[in-house]
């Protein structure tokens, strides 16, 4: 069981080693330190686990997903290099990607930062707006009435669409992607803050009431905190437009960050950076996903039966 | 009539309580017909009859929660303006705000009445009342239905309402527990002595905790029949005066029920 790791390292490595005997030498070289790493890890792990229990634990969980991944690398290898059945410069193998992947690192790193703060700042802006909407539309009646068909019209259209004239009219490129971003987020935060607020269960309002509360505890500690599961969803639902408007916004306007990058390698056919930048991006967002979710995990542990991610 | 500290008396007089009717537009249905009784400072009444009779439309009018149609709602000589932590609210779901802890479930009423945090520390005292220390810190949906009552009778009387409104509190839990809520509650008016209207389903329980039980009669609803219990607490259940208090109510209620039913 603990062998599967570096096993699987060791064939896809054999793999490798076998289809790129004709390669320069340095071509492959930091592919194979990362096998020798991989194999001198999980020996580490192996003999760690011995003594550290809840190491074991997890490894027992993550074993075989590590095998499976690894051994899905050696696959990729074969297809690529081995056989050629892709065309190439499209898809080349996965050791001309980490070439790239560290023989650019500077430039990822700072893309990635741009890709950032741009992510945040936009995010940021979107769900602050969107929660203060979303609470207005679904506390007053009257803001309800004038506030739900704008949103109904307008939220739906995908924020990507507003490009030509966010161009236009915002003074900088970054501010229009910046603005761009908040407006994909602001829809579904909006939409399900509303809902949540305005389906808060009357017992617990009445309940509220009958203990002396006003206005100010009724929508702050009781409609709120009801919502926050539905919130919750909102936020999620919102990132995930958050990402795509950010890469739809970085490749066509702003010249910096993941999103311009992928559309600069492939003006240049570099399609090794292309898949480098994709994975930067994998390893990016679904970190910045993670997290949002261990954040609800502490926001709704009075809540049973959540799922987990 | 006597004045209890902390308590307040209350005057029902010629309530009426109409609803529209959902699927007949335009048309409204009387709930409560010209409802009168009064209750003394610090007096227990239980509250029983069929079910749809406006019972609990009644106590969400007390309570300030619904306005009135006509008649006159009086809480010691003065108008039911709206909802106050004057007069507290149970339900039969104990609707504790599942965000919140045990203790900062009890502790709402203080936060909602904008107590400041040094005053707070009665809510140690109302935990222990109802013996739920140990779970101070736990969520509502770890709790059984008997703790989870327990709570949010703690979480009403810890703003010393003047009148306690309890609507079916004891209905959802099963006959043991319920058994022993019931002393529970009467063991708190009997400390706090403040004026409790209790409805209920449950005829037993009426005759065991309640000074005084009115009888309801079909909707609209008024009040029918009103029986003082004179016994001595605590009650015995099986004791033969309690068991003719149980059957003349059950007789009486059987009679309106045929009274009531056309093809009886």
């Amino acid at each position: 069981m603990q062998l599967a790791v570096p096993g699987a390292a060791l064939v896809t490595f054999g793999i490798h080693f076998l289809i790129s005997r004709s390669d320069l030498p340095l071509e492959t070289h930091s592919y194979m330190l990362l096998f020798w790493e991989i194999v001198g890890v999980s020996i580490v792990l192996g003999i760690a686990q011995r003594f550290w229990p809840a190491l074991r634990q997890w490894m027992r969980h993550m074993w075989p997903i590590f095998t499976a991944a690894i051994l899905s690398l050696g696959v990729w290898d074969v297809v690529t290099t081995g056989l050629h059945l892709l065309p190439l410069p499209y898809f080349p193998g996965p050791a001309a990607v980490l070439r790239s992947l560290i023989s650019d690192r500077g430039l990822l790193l700072d893309s990635t930062c741009h890709s950032f703060v741009l992510l945040l700042s936009g995010y940021a802006v979107g769900v602050i707006v969107g929660l203060v909407s979303g609470v207005c539309i679904g506390w007053s009646t009257s803001v309800r009435y004038w506030g739900m068909p704008l949103l109904k019209v307008v939220g739906p259209i995908p924020a990507t669409a507003w490009i030509p004239l966010a161009m236009v009219v915002a003074p900088s490129t970054m501010v229009s992607a910046v603005g761009l971003i908040a407006l994909a987020v602001w829809f579904p935060v909006t939409m399900l803050t509303a809902s949540g607020i305005s389906n808060t269960r009357a017992s617990y309002l009445d309940v509220a009431r009958t203990l002396g509360a006003g206005p100010a505890y009724l929508i702050f500690r009781v409609a709120i905190p009801a919502a926050v599961p539905n919130i919750f969803i909102g936020l999620f639902m919102g990132l995930g437009a958050s990402f795509l408007t950010l890469v739809v916004a970085e490749s066509v306007g702003v010249k910096s960050g993941l999103g311009w990058y992928v559309s600069w390698a492939q003006g240049w056919a570099e399609y090794g950076k292309v898949f480098a930048a994709l994975i930067i991006m994998a390893a990016f967002f679904s970190t910045v996903m993670t997290l949002l979710f261990k954040l609800r995990d502490r926001v709704l542990v009075w809540q049973k039966g959540i799922i987990k991610w | 009539m006597t004045n209890v500290a902390g308590a307040s008396a209350l005057r029902v007089h010629e309530l009426c309580k109409n609803f529209p009717v959902p699927d007949a537009p335009g048309t409204r249905r009387l709930v409560l017909g010209g409802i009168s009784f009064s209750m003394a400072a610090g007096e227990l009444v239980s509250l029983v009859g069929p079910s749809g009779c406006g019972k609990s439309t009644l106590l969400r009018l007390i309570a300030g929660l619904d306005s009135l149609d006509s008649g006159e709602l009086l809480v010691d000589n003065q108008k039911i303006l709206g909802p106050s932590a004057e007069r507290g609210l149970v339900f039969q779901d104990p609707n504790l705000f599942p965000w919140l802890t045990v203790r900062r479930n009890i502790e709402a009423g203080l936060v909602a009445r904008g107590v400041s945090h040094e005053k707070r520390n009665e809510v140690d005292q109302f935990m222990r009342l109802v013996g739920l220390e140990a779970f101070a810190n736990s969520y509502p949906h770890h709790l059984s239905g008997g703790m989870a009552q327990r709570v949010a009778l703690a979480r009403a009387l810890i703003n010393q309402p003047k009148i306690l409104l309890l609507d079916e509190p004891l209905g959802a839990l099963d006959a043991f527990t319920r058994m022993r809520m019931q002393d529970e509650v009467v063991r708190l008016w009997e400390n706090r002595r403040t004026t409790m209207l209790l409805v209920t389903h449950d005829i037993d329980e009426a005759i065991y905790m309640s000074d005084r039980i009115l009888i309801m009669t079909q909707a609209p609803g008024r009040i029918d029949r009103e029986i003082d219990i004179e016994l001595a607490r605590p009650r015995d259940r099986t004791s033969d005066s309690f068991l003719r208090f149980r059957s003349e109510i059950l007789e009486h209620l059987h009679l309106a029920g045929k009274a009531a039913d056309p093809s009886a």
